[in-house]
């Protein structure tokens, strides 16, 4: 269950240190844009250290590594691919070559560690028109693409237009990415909300997001993270028609009947799959009936 | 009659101190009194010698002392609560006997009991009549409550009143009644209003905190108390201020009427007052400027004593009514003894206050801390000072998970259905070695610098000198 | 490894280490302050040699003041001053 994402600089121990604390689902330790030139070097062997000896238990590792246009990836690559981070996850993803790109360092380290190829799971980072527009291709260009990341500050650059609490001038790019991801078989997550002071505009940043159809969000401040599991979380009321759905179908079999309905509305596949999906989500996070 | 004296020196020849008696003060100009500072300082002139300072606390304001213990003017020490700038001094050793730590509850009960008899008591008040009637609430220096000097002025075989508010007429509502005064004494100023009130204290921005406070109010709501009649008391430190930031949206949100908020009272506090969070609030001392404000204007927020706050002795002490008191901890062992007292290499850094007073008393004494600061982990075997006896500590909210005193199992059982990580305090005292690695003891001395005395008068535990 | 300029790496944060690696010719010595030297001293030390050691180095004078910094973010910081002053 992946709802919610913490970026934390690479570069400040303290900060690192108590990711795995603050309640989100993964956390995201970040060696791009948190980190100056200067401190490429520190904030790779730092992030690296923080993995192999603190573990961050009960939360997944994302790392964040540099652009393929600058000299730091591989460098990025050859210290924490051999920590077996959750994902990689690589900025400014643009085309199905850059995956291929990764896809090939990639399996050459993973060689090199004797880790079985195929293992490191790839979360690129689309934030640019182009990447938006290949999204597609991009998510299905390896087995090694788990899910989509929408980066809205960098592509309201790429846009040229100015980043909005309202967000219009990325929802062209979130419907896209979604629609992609989905067609890819992925699961897609949405660019977080900064301003780190507004708690009321970062609930219904993501409940939009939940709304469009995103998996999850990340955060760039701890403040949100509660808002973004609940937003994301399955309500105590669609948990009970979930399981009234499935009870129901349950039942309907039993009987031999073919023709369900619940509430006088017909109980059509699609509402199945959905009452499925929300119980699999309540059950990962201790919701379930079982808890109950 | 006016019981007016010329100077401070006069007054302290009228009242007849002499080698070897016991002076006290009260400290509710914090770190802004100007008084203890200014009286020793005449005492000294005067050439008395072997004086016990009795002092609810102590703050880097008082450095001076200091000279004083040098020059065996002060030979003795009472206090509740001493800041790190003495501490550390008296940790190394400079006073031959140790320095006495009460709680807030204990030093009056002491007072009132005569154990811990007082000959001159010196108080300062932001504003007085001549007759010695006096209040916290007026006056350039307005601190607000006078709770703490209650005990001296009325058990002081003299009482002195120091003001730089001297009212011509008659104060009408006084805190402390001129029937217990035999001087009063203009000065120009009693304190600092900087460092008596602090402006706004602003709730942290520490993610760490936050969650920790968070976490606190889950527990809350998870304890079953939370309900109309409720009652709390919180500290003005970070996360227990987030915690009654975030405690009065769950009340407001649920409808819940408390009965009183208790304490050192902040701004925070005032807004759940205001809010409709509580009925009233119980005010021993003010922390902040709203919270002078309110306890001048708005009859429901009411000043109490430090014997009605917190005395052992006292049938309706407030403390025995509360619900639930959040409170700090510089180390918490593994029976949940905690520590306030010394830091972690020993030194004298703080006190009890009214921490003891409160934890025997709550329903739930909770205490919020991170798993670790910087390296060192906040759960020890054994803390380096036993401040408040781990039998009366139900519950210890840290980032990483919460552990609850094995005797409530009762609470466990609830904040477990709750779904809130409950973890056992070995498991957190592991969970931090294993980020931070096992810390080596510092090395203590043999010299027993300071002792601390339970609310009950009983020795708690001795505090020894570092060496250095 | 030899270290051949003066390198610096890590900040005067809490939580964090400053390290001041510099050139030296008579084997290593290590100069620590720190904000938990009497609960961590000894084992600080042991980790700055252990760097030193895994990377070689012999000749070099190491500065570390300490904000109560991890075994993790020291070793981090040592290793990263280190690859900064060594021989290009």
């Amino acid at each position: 269950m992946r709802r919610s994402m913490l970026f934390l600089p690479g570069s400040t121990p303290n900060k690192i240190i108590n990711g795995d604390a603050m309640g989100a689902d993964a956390i995201i330790l970040d060696l791009e844009d948190a980190v100056s030139p200067e401190e490429k070097d520190a904030a790779r062997i730092l992030v690296r250290n923080a993995i192999r000896d603190l573990g961050f238990p009960g939360v997944e590792v994302i790392v964040r590594i540099n652009a393929l246009d600058t000299p730091y990836w591989q460098e990025d690559l050859d210290e924490i691919v051999p920590l077996k981070p959750d994902l990689i996850m690589p900025p400014k993803t643009a085309s199905a070559k850059d995956v291929r790109a990764l896809d090939v360092y990639l399996t050459k380290l993973e060689r090199a560690s004797g880790m079985a190829v195929g293992g490191v799971g790839l979360l690129p980072l689309i934030e640019t028109a182009l990447g938006v527009e290949n999204a597609f291709e991009i998510a299905s260009a390896s087995q090694r693409v788990k899910a989509l990341f929408l980066g809205g500050e960098d592509l309201s650059a790429d846009l040229q237009c100015r980043r909005t609490k309202e967000g219009n001038e990325i929802d062209y790019a979130r419907k896209r990415i979604v629609c992609a991801a989905r067609a890819a078989g992925v699961e897609v997550y949405d660019t977080p909300f900064t301003d780190v002071n507004d708690d009321e505009g970062a609930v219904r940043d993501a409940e939009y997001a939940r709304s469009l159809g995103f998996t999850g969000k990340a955060s760039i401040s701890p403040r949100h993270v509660d808002p973004i599991n609940r937003a994301f979380s399955p309500s105590t009321a669609e948990i009970s028609h979930a399981y009234e759905v499935v009870d129901a179908i349950t039942a309907a079999k039993a009987q031999g009947r073919g023709v369900v309905a619940l509430h006088g509305k017909m109980i059509d596949a699609p509402v199945v799959a959905r009452a499925e999906r929300v119980i699999a989500a309540a059950e990962a996070l201790g919701l379930g009936r079982e808890a109950r | 009659m006016s019981k007016v004296v010329k100077t401070l020196r006069e007054a302290i020849e009228l009242a007849g101190l002499k080698d070897g008696m016991t002076v006290s003060f009260h400290h509710h100009l914090r770190n802004g009194d100007f008084v203890l500072n200014m009286v020793m300082e005449q005492i000294a002139a005067l050439g008395i010698k072997d004086l016990t300072v009795n002092a609810s606390s102590l703050f880097d304001a008082h450095t001076p002392l200091l000279e004083h213990i040098k020059n065996h003017v002060v030979t003795k020490i009472l206090t509740d609560y001493m800041s790190a700038g003495l501490g550390h001094e008296i940790s190394r050793g400079v006073m031959e006997k140790p320095v006495e730590f009460r709680t807030h509850g204990g030093r009056p009960a002491d007072i009132a009991l005569g154990r811990t008899p007082i000959d001159v008591a010196f108080i300062a008040a932001p504003t007085a009549d001549s007759e010695g009637n006096c209040t916290g609430k007026l006056g350039k220096s307005a601190c607000g409550s006078l709770g703490y000097a209650f005990a001296d002025a009325k058990y002081a075989k003299k009482t002195v009143i120091i003001t730089d508010n001297l009212l011509d007429g008659t104060l009408s509502e006084p805190s402390i009644s001129g029937e217990d005064v035999d001087y009063v004494v203009a000065v120009d100023a009693i304190g600092d209003p900087n460092g008596i009130v602090s402006g706004t204290t602003k709730i942290t921005r520490d993610p760490v905190g936050l969650i920790m406070a968070q976490t606190a109010v889950k527990v809350i709501e998870a304890s079953g108390l939370l309900r109309d009649g409720f009652s709390f008391q919180t500290g003005a430190g970070g996360a227990s201020l987030a915690a009654a930031m975030y405690l009065k949206n769950v009340m407001l949100a649920k409808g819940v009427c408390g009965s009183f908020g208790l304490g050192g009272i902040t701004g925070y506090m005032v807004d759940m007052l205001r809010e409709g969070c509580f009925r009233s609030l119980l005010d021993v001392q003010c922390f902040d400027l709203k919270a002078v404000e309110s306890i001048r204007d708005d009859p429901r927020h009411r000043e109490i004593s430090g014997a009605r706050y917190a005395s052992p002795w006292e049938k309706d002490a407030a403390v025995n009514d509360l619900d639930v008191v959040i409170l700090g901890a510089t180390e918490v062992d593994t029976d949940f003894n905690v520590n306030v007292h010394t830091d972690s290499n020993g030194f004298i850094m703080g006190g009890s206050g009214g921490h003891s007073d409160t934890a025997a008393g709550a329903k739930i004494a909770m205490i919020i801390a991170p798993i670790m600061r910087a390296r060192l982990p906040i759960v020890t075997d054994r803390v380096g000072c036993i401040s408040t006896p781990g039998s009366t500590i139900d519950v210890l909210v840290t980032q990483k998970g919460v552990a609850v005193n094995p005797a409530r199992t009762d609470l466990r059982e609830r904040l477990k259905a709750a779904g809130i990580p409950v973890r056992s305090i070995e498991e957190l005292k592991q969970i931090a070695e294993k980020i931070t690695g096992v810390p080596k003891k510092p090395p203590k001395g043999d010299r027993v610098v300071g002792e601390v005395y339970y609310r009950d008068g009983t020795l708690l535990d001795s505090i020894y000198n570092v060496p250095v | 490894m030899k270290i051949v300029k003066k390198a610096t790496a890590g900040t005067l944060e809490s939580g964090d280490v400053y390290v001041e690696l510099s050139p030296s010719d008579s084997g290593n010595e290590i100069e620590l302050q720190s904000a938990v030297l009497l609960q961590f001293g000894d084992a600080i030390r042991e980790s700055a040699q252990d760097v030193l050691r895994q990377f070689e180095v012999e000749n070099a004078k190491l500065k570390l003041i300490d904000q109560g910094a991890l075994d993790c973010v020291i070793r981090a910081r040592i290793e990263t001053a280190v690859l900064r002053g060594k021989e290009a």
